[in-house]
């Protein structure tokens, strides 16, 4: 059990030093929160709804996703289910943590899982690891110290897009910062021959699926995508191995 | 635009709930409700790809074909694109990615529309 005595490190500059280490992380938080702020308004979002969605999924690239899907007129189901499926590593994230915050009572776990996002995955399961003799309230805020900054600015940047969105010229490409903000998310991350076949495999798969009702030709190619790059990485593990 | 009518709301809410539930879900299943129970060790490895899986495909028709012309492929777009994966692969950073991207857009745009 982590029983941290009463007198173990002070949390105030746990929160402080999160807080900080936290800041580079934000740099694109404000402008795809706007992004969407504008775009969901654009599309004839109140400015309620608007903030409803970022508050209650907070989850960019789904809600970009979802946004998408509902302009080119797809059934709800599909459209939860796609925007889903772009969380799902989300399960994996809950995974990576258990350890280090599953004993948690169970209203700080329904918090924790909340706000877990790519940033505080990230930044949690890298610093829980190197600080073997933190305990929970040490790892807590840890936790509170990233996800203030990270998705308060969310919050707030979709308020921003939301409310001044219609001062944006209406000439300008708006339609196609998505998807380039999208490969400038993906791009960067691509490390591996498995990564880059899973990408590969996803874009030939959709353009090759295209015809298949409201994009339901994306999740058949993300699952072979998904299979592509997990089995690729096993191969070359066995073959580095033998 | 869509999100206008009454039933557009309708399913504008449904969305938003629908995706609230599951994505939270997501979030909490091992923490809040599996536990330290083991997963397989393939189902964790495909789990890691999901991103790369999803938004390329995700973005790819828009690229090729976008709304904006019709469905028509437009050079501008797919320049954007290149560079914007270009730079993101060479650089390994999203904010000159985005940067180089909209920059091409905008030339492109200007400079071929």
């Amino acid at each position: 059990m982590p029983a941290s005595p009463a007198a173990s490190a002070p949390l105030a500059p746990i929160f402080r030093q999160a807080v900080l280490r936290a800041m580079p992380f934000t740099v694109m938080i404000g402008p795809f929160g706007a992004l969407f702020g504008v775009l969901a308004t654009a599309q004839g979002m109140s400015l309620f709804e608007t903030m409803a969605f970022s508050v209650v999924v907070i989850a960019g690239a789904s809600q970009f996703a979802a946004l998408q899907m509902m302009q080119e007129g797809a059934p709800v189901a599909l459209i939860i289910l796609t925007a889903t499926a772009v969380n799902l590593r989300m399960a994996m994230y809950s995974v990576a943590l258990t350890p280090h915050l599953g004993q948690a009572r169970l209203w700080q776990r329904a918090v924790i899982a909340y706000f877990l996002v790519d940033q505080s995955f990230v930044l949690g399961a890298s610093e829980y690891a190197r600080r073997s003799t933190w305990g929970l309230p040490e790892k807590l805020a840890w936790y509170a110290g990233v996800v203030t900054p990270v998705c308060g600015l969310w919050y707030l940047a979709t308020w921003v897009g939301a409310r001044f969105g219609q001062a944006v010229p209406p000439d300008w490409p708006l339609d196609f910062i998505v998807p380039v903000s999208f490969l400038a998310m993906i791009a960067p991350i691509l490390l591996t021959r498995a990564q880059m076949l899973a990408a590969a495999v996803s874009v030939g798969g959709t353009l090759v699926l295209w015809w298949m009702p409201h994009s339901s030709g994306l999740l058949v190619a993300a699952a072979a995508a998904m299979l592509a790059g997990a089995a690729c990485e096993t191969w070359e593990e066995r073959r580095h191995a033998g | 635009m869509p999100v206008e009518t009454i039933a557009d709301k309708w399913q504008l809410w449904a969305v938003i709930l629908g995706l609230g539930a599951t994505t939270f879900l997501l979030r909490f299943s091992f923490l809040g409700l599996i536990g330290n129970r083991i997963l397989p060790g393939f189902l964790l490895k495909m789990l890691r790809y999901t991103p790369m899986a999803m938004i390329p495909g995700l973005v790819a028709p828009g690229v090729v074909w976008p709304a904006a012309t019709g469905g028509e492929p437009d050079p501008a777009r797919l320049i954007a694109a290149m560079v914007t994966i270009a730079v993101g692969i060479w650089f390994r950073s999203t904010l000159a990615a985005v940067g180089a991207g909209v920059a091409a857009l905008m030339l492109g745009l200007w400079g071929l529309g």
